[in-house]
């Protein structure tokens, strides 16, 4: 498509029509793959070419317009560029304004981070548009720290929000930022209050690094605030959303240079003069002192083989252990923390003499709290609690089951007993697992420890491997080294485990109401349950087990808190997985079939996505189950 | 084939509380009888015949607060404490008295002992960590005149002081401080000026205690760590590291050199005494008799050198008396 350059007064709105035309019939991708880059070109330096390019957006009619406008913001290489394709199209035409700063921010949350940036990168460019630019943080704000938008909506259209805000932050100046800190400040308390609550800690992470950013913009100096948590790739992508590189001299990036030079020569100037006290280069002896040094030699030295370094004497015995730990002497540290090294290997050694106070050290443990600064201390007192646990797994299962529903315990103490039933019930179902070390069969699902939060990840990727090892036979490649058989261990104690737990979740204390505010400590007993449930096949136990659980979930299924979801959804796949078919199809049809259209439910209405990619998985070992029943000839 | 390490020459026991500090008065002409000083922490003070090895007196004078230093000034008649109690405490001892004549408030809530130093017939200048954080105050003895109070500059962040020695080259020169800091630095401050002159950081960790030979202008300070510092003065009152020495376990309570200058004792978190040539720091010897952290050591200023005994003073409540290295 070329055009007559230069002097003549010709009507382009022919080629308006054409292009919204095209556009619309989905065409968007062939035609201005042609169109931007040659009017990118044009429009460098021309500026005929740019207000002919701007006539021909403005001449599309509005019903094409949306199309056309969406074509050349996916399109256009960069927010510059973008402007002087659209110039003030989004000021002129509502239509224009609509798309740009209502549906593509706020409904849709498909597009990639680089049309992220040109949106707003060109709202931000001419002045006429930055009060859109501030319209638009405004909302993306207000919808950021709505809760019912944290709890409702998926997880990538809060990624995409977010990282919408962060752009828009990176792109205000310093006046606009100081007329809007009050709302900042509040949409960020609200905000940030909304996503901590959310027991996803994708959402929580979201949440934290906004905020973080949001305050660092709005407190330049004086302090931010900070919070913990780890890096990731998302992380990391959101934080350097923050800085912008301009690669064309804008005005803004010119006062940015001013301030990062001042900031340059500041900082030779911070260390100080005081630093006369350098550590200077030892000074060499003369050669006169090292003829008095030989004279000096009259001294002899005594023997000092004897001088080793300072051992600190372990216990050796478990009572020994219990005296230690439960003593409160101040100058015993040394000791208290040599005991809470060696406790865990000494509580194996000597399974009879553990046996004998199993519960009193499952309680110490249990209330064992940091004295010294150890290092891994939270990982030395869990393989403490297991150890003790599965060498004496009834007992200390009844106490620890009772402890979970008792008054006065922090929810960080149910989610231990919880994390510690688990690793339990893991060492003891599977042979041998705590003698040998990992093999390189990758088949066998080892997880060492539970590093906190994000067990569940881990128990679901297991759950996986397993369903997919059910639905798919594929050639194994690699051999499994074949484990010597024992009994299962786990199947005398698993009852134990399991019924406890699940007996009183709707019985709420004063302090502890699962089915109300800690519905956090909610969704790890769900998630435990479902490992429980796995563990527990082979089991004499897994029927009634199977029952109990079903009827467990059936009383959840509509919990608002998307983690408890997946718990529950992930319980419905430890049972098909762990109950033996025929027992399955015996006593619990009916609440199959109705778990069944639940099920389909969640599959299609669902909107979080790892809820309905379970419900899915569910679905297909449901229908696997029918086939290899049908196979079956009788 | 090296010896193995002598003995102590004799145990006092008897505090019944950790002892904190020693001191010895054994200059005097015969027929004085030697002392020994000692502060424990229920708030005594010991005086311990060293012929008899018994207590003499026990003088009670801090409140049952913990007694970090002792010093006497100028004689076995006139001692000079320090409590946990926020007081300094003077004593009148001459013919079987017990009574404080004088006392000074320091309102300091640390553990720095103060450090006396003789500068004029019946006058004495003592340094002593202030009420404020990082300042260590000059008094003027018997008067207790503020001389100068000596303030890091502000942002220095050095800390507390934890250790202080006044010393001055001779009779006529200006008496300077040497403190040791919380952030492992030792400055050399002028009294008369009331500034610092020199800084140099010589630990990662609090410095102890530290002590410092005025002849060979060469000092050493230990700390928390495993590692011994020796560090000069050089003509300009500039300080710098000498050299290091690295111990086998973490962790030095006091330092203290020989009045000969030949050897010196540290007393260390791990029970045990450790004597240095001072030359060379060539370790000679490792005193192993206590079963607790050696709190503080000290030399006899007995006028026979074959005589002389060095004393440690140990949170398991005994203090242990030794003869080494005596014939030199």
């Amino acid at each position: 498509v070329c055009f007559i350059p230069g002097g003549l007064d010709c009507s382009i709105s022919f080629v308006s029509h054409l292009l919204g035309k095209v556009c619309v019939h989905g065409r968007q991708k062939e035609i201005l793959g042609v169109l931007v880059p040659h009017l990118t070109d044009l429009t460098k330096s021309d500026c005929i070419w740019q207000r002919i390019c701007w006539r021909l957006v403005e001449c599309v009619p509005d019903r094409w317009m949306e199309a056309v406008v969406l074509g050349f913001v996916q399109r256009a290489p960069g927010a510059d560029v973008l402007s002087r394709l659209l110039g003030n199209l989004v000021v002129k035409n509502k239509k224009a304004q609509f798309v740009v700063t209502q549906k593509m921010l706020l409904l849709q949350y498909g597009h990639t981070t680089a049309v992220l940036q040109n949106l707003l990168g060109y709202l931000s460019l001419d002045s006429l548009r930055r009060t859109l630019l501030l319209r638009v943080l405004q909302e993306l704000l207000e919808t950021w720290s709505s809760s019912s938008a944290v709890k409702h909506s998926p997880a990538e259209q809060q990624l995409y929000i977010s990282k919408a805000i962060l752009i828009c932050l990176s792109h205000l100046k310093e006046p606009e930022i100081e007329s809007c800190r009050q709302e900042l400040l509040t949409s960020m308390m609200e905000g940030v209050k909304c996503h901590l609550d959310s027991s996803l800690p994708q959402l929580r992470r979201l949440g934290m690094v906004v905020a973080e950013s949001i305050s660092s913009k709005i407190n330049s100096e004086g302090p931010v605030l900070k919070f913990e948590y780890e890096e990731d790739d998302e992380t990391r992508e959101l934080k350097s959303l923050l800085v912008q590189t301009p690669p064309f001299c804008v005005v803004p990036s010119l006062l940015d240079d001013d301030r990062s030079e001042k900031a340059g020569a500041a900082l030779p100037l911070v260390p100080e003069s005081n630093e006369k006290p350098h550590p200077a280069a030892p000074v060499m002896p003369d050669e006169e002192l090292d003829a008095e040094l030989d004279s000096d030699d009259d001294l002899t030295p005594y023997d000092m083989s004897e001088d080793k370094e300072l051992k600190i004497k372990t216990p050796a015995y478990i009572r020994d252990c219990i005296e230690v730990l439960t003593g409160s002497r101040a100058e015993d540290m040394d000791k208290w923390e040599a005991t809470v090294k060696a406790l865990e290997s000494l509580v194996r050694k000597n399974p009879a003499a553990t046996r004998e106070v199993s519960v009193e050290l499952a309680k110490i443990l249990l209330h064992l709290e940091e004295k010294t600064c150890i290092e891994g201390f939270m990982e030395l007192r869990q393989r403490a609690q297991v150890a003790v646990l599965t060498t004496d797994p009834i007992p200390v299962a009844k106490y620890l089951t009772s402890q979970f529903y008792s008054l006065n315990y922090s929810l960080r103490q149910r989610m231990d007993i919880l994390d510690v039933l688990v690793l339990a019930a893991q060492e003891l179902s599977c042979p041998k697992f705590h003698g040998k070390t990992k093999h390189s069969g990758a088949q066998k699902p080892c997880i060492q420890l539970l590093p906190g939060n994000d067990s569940s990840k881990d128990w679901r990727r297991i759950v996986d491997e397993r369903i997919k090892s059910k639905t798919r036979r594929f050639d194994m490649g690699r051999s499994h080294v074949e484990l010597a058989s024992c009994p299962n261990a786990f199947n005398s104690v698993a009852g134990h485990f399991f019924f406890p737990l699940i007996q009183h979740f709707d019985r709420p204390l004063t302090t502890f109401d699962l089915l109300g505010e800690d519905h956090l400590v909610l969704g790890r007993l769900v998630h435990t349950l479902a490992i429980l449930m796995y563990l527990a096949v082979n089991t004499v136990a897994v029927t009634a087990m199977g029952k109990a659980l079903l009827e467990f979930v059936w009383a959840l299924r509509f919990h608002t808190d998307s983690y408890v979801r997946q718990g529950l959804l992930s319980c419905i796949s430890s049972l098909l997985l762990s109950v033996p078919t025929e027992r399955i199809l015996a006593d619990m049809t009916e609440e199959l079939l109705e778990t069944q259209s639940w099920l389909g439910d969640v599959m299609e209405k669902d909107p979080d996505g790892d809820c309905r990619r379970l419900a899915l998985q569910n679905l297909l070992l449901m229908e696997n189950l029918k086939k290899k029943l049908e196979a079956v000839p009788s | 084939m090296a010896l193995p390490p002598p003995d102590p020459q004799f145990v006092l026991r008897g505090t019944s509380a950790a002892v904190h500090t020693l001191h010895f008065s054994c200059g005097g002409p015969e027929p004085d009888i030697p002392l020994l000083f000692s502060g424990s922490e229920n708030g005594f003070i010991h005086v311990w015949n060293l012929k008899t090895h018994r207590v003499d007196t026990a003088l009670d004078g801090h409140g049952r607060k913990s007694v970090y230093c002792v010093e006497t000034m100028g004689g076995k008649d006139r001692l000079l404490s320090q409590g946990r109690d926020q007081r300094i405490c003077l004593w009148d001892l001459a013919e079987g008295r017990t009574s404080v004549t004088d006392s000074v408030f320091t309102e300091h809530v640390g553990f720095c002992r103060c450090s006396l130093l003789k500068v004029a017939q019946g006058r004495w200048l003592m340094a002593v960590a202030a009420r404020s954080l990082e300042e260590v105050q000059i008094l003027e003895l018997p008067s207790k005149t503020s001389v100068c109070t000596l303030k890091p500059e502000v942002g220095a962040k050095l800390g507390m002081p934890m250790c202080l020695k006044l010393w001055q080259l001779n009779c006529d020169s200006q008496p300077v401080l040497l403190a040791g800091y919380e952030d492992g630095s030792i400055v050399l401050w002028s009294v008369s000026m009331g500034k610092a002159l020199s800084q140099l950081i010589c630990h990662q960790e609090p410095v102890m205690s530290l002590d410092f030979d005025a002849e060979k202008a060469r000092g050493i300070s230990g700390s928390s760590e495993k590692v011994l510092s020796i560090w000069s003065l050089n003509e300009q009152q500039n300080l710098q590291v000498y050299k290091t020495h690295e111990l086998v376990n973490a962790g030095i309570s006091d330092i203290t050199i020989r009045p000969d200058k030949k050897i010196l004792a540290t007393a260390g978190w791990d029970h045990r005494i450790r004597i240095f040539g001072w030359k060379k720091l060539k370790p000679l010897a490792v005193l192993d008799y206590h079963t607790a952290t050696v709190h503080c050591v000290s030399f006899s200023d007995h006028s026979n050198p074959r005589e002389r005994l060095l004393a440690a003073g140990s949170k398991d409540q005994r203090i242990s008396v030794w003869s080494i290295y005596a014939q030199t």
